[in-house]
């Protein structure tokens, strides 16, 4: 019992062999392997769906504009060209600064660290206190900040804005750090608060006897029992800052915008020749961090996905 | 002393994130609701006017452009997501030795960004260079494929990108959720001589209707607030063909100086979405207490 | 002076009353285990005890002071957890230590107080280990050295062994036994398990729906249950209860059940009815008042083994059920419209549907009023 405490989220990765393949139980051994044949039929073509896409933006970016106005959408490129990705990181233009998305890719850097930082923490705290320490109230309170994950922000737009002037944060990188971090409480808290309901309330019991308080319990059992839940909330809310397109475009402006917002802008303006190698390589660099928080660590990204929406 | 602020540190603790959430999350909207009920434009007015931003706004054509594209971009995104995943999800639980790499396949467009993927399908579905020429060049020299710029069609070029970035999370839900099927429960309905078919039509898929609930309600979810999507792919256009809920807020709001009118339109929004995450919560609340 | 006292002790979540008017008072030294079915409230009591919740009315006293409104640490107290509570990311020192540590006791008192408790319990070796790579019996011993390392005043037990398999369980019962004797430690112990009670005890305290229903020395419990409940609750296979009625016969009191449709008497009057039969069916009883009477199955042998009990019966019953475990078997035969387990010689041969002799020694039976189910 006390050793499954450190992994209680039955998760998608569960290795035990599951039930034997029912389709492959489907009568005589031709039937099956037609069934499996077909089967991986259907997987394979779904995983041409799904890569075709990413395919097309990496083999655009490293065309040139004339091929990719002569030759193939589909077709490999003839000649590998870098040009593109330099412009996008380094001279494409945005409006009339033509610093390519370099500066607001370290724009969103400078966002999303200290944002994750502190929602994290505070949603690590708010789930011990919520879930360990219940005082009356504690699930009305609990239940409030859960809403205000699912609330849409357009009905918080206008006065988060207003505020932000009034405050002195308008368009300033900090400005959109402050709305990250409180609307991205709920969902931390979220994760801690499950996590920790299904620690056995007795560690609290035990270790109040043994004589350790409110945040000597948190930091010396509590946190270092967190290290999975922790991963999963810090790639949930770097993904969701980083990918974050709405609160940067309406609470930043020119030099402290994020990079979603920067790819936005190249991809549609209007003005010059349309250098669609130059929008995808922008595109693909936009897209890195987040692609590469998911392939090493998927696991607890697909975790973060699934722990808001299925339990038991 | 010390007891005291012993005892009431878990409150002291929670108080700044609660305090925050009551001003940022229930003070805004309650601002937001007021002003929807005043005549501000430009600027912020706080006399109320009673109903007249929302009798203007149900007489706004491009209003009603953007619910019916709401209505339908969701029907069909949240139906063709979860029939996508939930076929993904059975298939790759058949015991595939790949699986682990076909799963990050087919959920690696859940780590974009929207705007990425709008990036991207605005190239695949470009008249002239995307999709069509592929086609064109194989040998079909009248094919057409222009629906990003087809005023009728345009809505369901975002539902395509839509469906392509969310159907791999409904894959990992509905896999998740067969994961967690009690195994003695397939195996009884085996040992009882229950078919393949008939085994997840009347055994597995039936036990999945939590993960359905779950699915649907945050796919609409996802749908009534899309923005990004729609704002990279087709900013709305042509003309506001595409327009939504969401951008319509914005436009109001940020370029048209219609603070009233974007007022109104957030505060329709959040009703539409309290009444499917409202009665969710609470379920899954009581549930778990 | 007493170590534990509870005073009017009485709590409540919301409309529901746990606890009832609880008053006890245990001495040092002793090992008073509380058991009851589940929600009786007894592990609500022993959280109340450590301070872990606090009682809507009444007192807590330890050592004669009162600790209403002491932390659970300031008690002086040590418990031992159902789930153990093991910190899991702390090896087996850090979490026996844990405490000391948090009262920063000197590492060479720690130290010699890791030792002394790792050598009583036999975990030397385990010293270095995550609570994850032990068995569930090493658990166990763990939660005890945690318990054990500070010498505190009361050991509370919360159910601590029903997390082990039958074997494990038996063993650890013996183990706690013997460092009960060897510490001379006071304990309160909870636990839903009555042959746990029974062998671990120096006092019960059975208890139902929020009250202490008897409180004595196991074999009083066993020998003279105040009610049906406990008379029940204690002793397994369960005792017998027949239901009849009292009468006089010739001045002497006998129950009279039917059987087969047939009045059957029993004689009672050896009974201690203290008072309430004086004589002829008088005081307190009247003449062909309901009565239930319990007979423990170890009463009820075989007749061919020719027992001469002080006062007993023989009759013909027809077996239909028989239940073996290898060293006496349990069987059960119709009785006066009730089931009648009787514990025979697994030597004896008995077989269900054929009629055997069965001898009833009314020595040891137990009276009760069939309306109020408590003892006479």
């Amino acid at each position: 019992m006390t050793s499954g405490q450190a992994d209680t989220r039955a998760g998608l990765m569960r290795s035990t062999p599951l039930r034997s393949a029912p389709l492959r139980r489907a009568g005589r051994p031709w039937t099956a392997t037609l069934l499996r044949g077909l089967l991986f039929l259907i997987l394979g073509l779904f995983v041409l769906y799904f890569t075709l896409p990413l395919f097309v933006m990496i083999v655009t970016s490293l065309k040139s504009l004339e091929e990719i106005r002569q030759g193939s959408l589909l077709g490999l490129p003839q000649e590998i060209e870098l040009t593109s990705w330099a412009t996008a990181w380094g001279s494409a233009c945005i409006g009339v600064s033509c610093h390519g998305l370099r500066p607001y890719f370290w724009n969103s850097i400078l966002l999303v660290v200290p944002a994750v930082v502190i929602s994290t923490a505070i949603g690590a705290i708010n789930g011990y206190a919520l879930s360990k320490w219940r005082f009356p109230g504690s699930d009305v309170i609990f239940g409030l900040m859960l809403f205000g994950c699912f609330v849409p922000f357009q009905v918080i737009l206008l006065p988060m804005a207003i505020t932000l002037g009034k405050i002195g944060m308008a368009g300033s990188v900090s400005g959109l750090i402050l709305v990250h971090v409180v609307y991205g409480i709920g969902f931390t808290t979220l994760f801690f608060r499950n996590y920790y309901v299904a620690v056995p309330d007795e560690l609290v019991k035990a270790a109040k006897i043994d004589g350790a308080g409110f945040l000597a319990i948190f930091t010396q059992i509590f946190l270092p029992l967190s290290i999975p839940v922790m991963v999963v909330t810090v790639i949930w809310q770097f993904t969701n800052i980083w990918n974050d397109f709405l609160f940067g475009v309406s609470f930043s402006q020119g030099g402290s915008q994020p990079i979603t917002v920067a790819l936005n802008n190249i991809v549609n303006s209007t003005t010059g020749v349309k250098e669609y190698n130059v929008d995808m390589a922008a595109a693909i660099i936009a897209a890195l961090p987040t692609l590469l928080v998911y392939v090493v660590a998927g696991k607890y990204f697909i975790r973060g996905l699934t722990a808001g929406s299925v339990k038991g | 002393m010390k007891s005291l602020l012993d005892r009431h540190l878990p409150k002291i603790v929670v108080a700044p994130s609660f305090a925050a959430v009551l001003f940022f999350v229930y003070g805004f909207i309650g601002w937001t609701v007021y002003v929807s009920f005043t005549k501000s434009r430009i600027l912020p007015k706080y006399e109320l006017v009673g109903w007249l931003q929302y009798e203007k706004l149900f007489a706004t054509p491009r209003w009603y452009v953007a619910l019916d594209n709401l209505f339908v971009f969701m029907v069909l995104f949240v139906a063709i997501a979860i029939m996508i995943g939930l076929l993904l999800a059975i298939l790759l639980d058949q015991k595939i030795r790949a699986e682990g790499v076909i799963r990050t396949i087919y959920l690696y467009p859940m780590a974009l960004s929207f705007i990425v993927t709008g990036t991207a399908w605005k190239w695949l579905l470009n008249p002239g260079l995307g999709i069509e020429k592929v086609v064109r060049d194989w040998g079909f020299p009248d094919f057409k494929f222009d629906w990003l710029i087809d005023p009728e069609m345009a809505i369901y070029t975002v539902v395509m990108a839509g469906v392509w970035q969310s159907s791999g999370f409904v894959m990992a839900l509905f896999l998740a959720g067969l994961r967690s099927i009690n195994e003695e429960i397939i195996r009884a309905a085996l040992v009882d001589g229950v078919g393949p078919f008939r085994l997840y039509f009347h055994v597995i898929i039936p036990s999945l209707r939590p993960v359905f609930v779950s699915a649907v309600i945050v796919l609409t979810h996802l749908a009534i607030k899309s923005f990004d999507l729609i704002i990279a792919l087709t900013h709305g256009g042509p003309g506001y063909a595409t327009d939504m809920p969401a951008t319509f807020m914005y436009a109001m709001a940020f370029s048209r100086g219609q603070l009233g009118q974007a007022a109104a339109s957030a505060t329709v929004m959040l009703a539409t979405v309290s009444a499917v995450i409202v009665p969710y919560l609470y379920s899954e609340l009581r549930r778990k207490a | 002076m007493p170590v534990l006292q509870s005073r009017n002790l009485y709590k409540d979540f919301g409309a529901v009353e746990v606890l009832k008017d609880i008053n006890l008072s245990i001495e040092a030294g002793e090992f008073l285990v509380l058991v009851g079915p589940s929600g009786c409230g007894k592990s609500t009591l022993l959280n109340i005890v450590a301070g872990l919740e606090t009682a809507s009315a009444g007192d807590i006293l330890i050592d004669g002071q009162i600790v209403n409104d002491v932390a659970p640490k300031d008690r002086d107290i040590a418990m031992v957890f159902q789930s153990y509570a093991l910190y899991p990311t702390m090896t087996v020192e850090k979490n026996i230590t844990f405490g000391m540590r948090v009262r920063n006791v000197p590492r060479r008192e720690r130290e010699e107080a890791l030792q002394r408790v790792a050598k009583l319990l036999h975990i030397e070796h385990l010293l270095r280990r995550k609570p994850s790579q032990l068995s569930g019996g090493q658990r166990q011993r763990v939660a005890m050295g945690r318990a054990l390392v500070r010498r505190p005043k009361l050991f509370l037990f919360d159910e601590p062994l029903s997390n082990l398999d039958a074997k494990l369980r038996a063993q650890m019962r013996g183990e706690i036994k013997q460092l009960h004797k060897r510490l001379g430690a006071t304990i309160v112990y909870v636990t839903h398990d009555q042959t746990e009670a029974m062998s671990l005890a120096t006092r019960i305290a059975v208890m139902s729906d929020g009250k202490i229903v008897q409180l004595g020395a196991p074999q009083d419990l066993y020998d003279r249950p105040n009610s049906i409940f406990v008379a029940d609750f204690i002793g397994s296979p369960a005792m017998n209860f027949i239901s009849g009625r009292i009468q006089a016969r010739d001045a002497k009191p006998v129950f009279v059940a039917d059987h087969d449709g047939a009045p059957l008497a029993l004689p009672v009057d050896h009974y201690d009815f203290g008072g309430d039969f004086g004589g002829g069916v008088e005081g307190d009883l009247r003449d062909g008042q309901e009565l239930i009477l319990g007979i423990r199955p170890e009463y009820v042998t075989s007749g061919a083994a020719n027992h001469h009990g002080a006062v007993s019966v023989d009759f013909e019953l027809v077996p239909s059920l028989m239940e073996t475990n290898g060293f006496d078997q349990h069987i059960v035969f119709e009785f006066c419209g009730a089931e009648l387990v009787g514990r025979f010689s697994s030597k004896e041969s008995v077989e269900v549907g054929r009629p055997h002799r069965v001898h009833l020694d009314l020595s040891e039976i137990s009276l009760f009023h069939a309306e109020s189910k408590v003892r006479l």
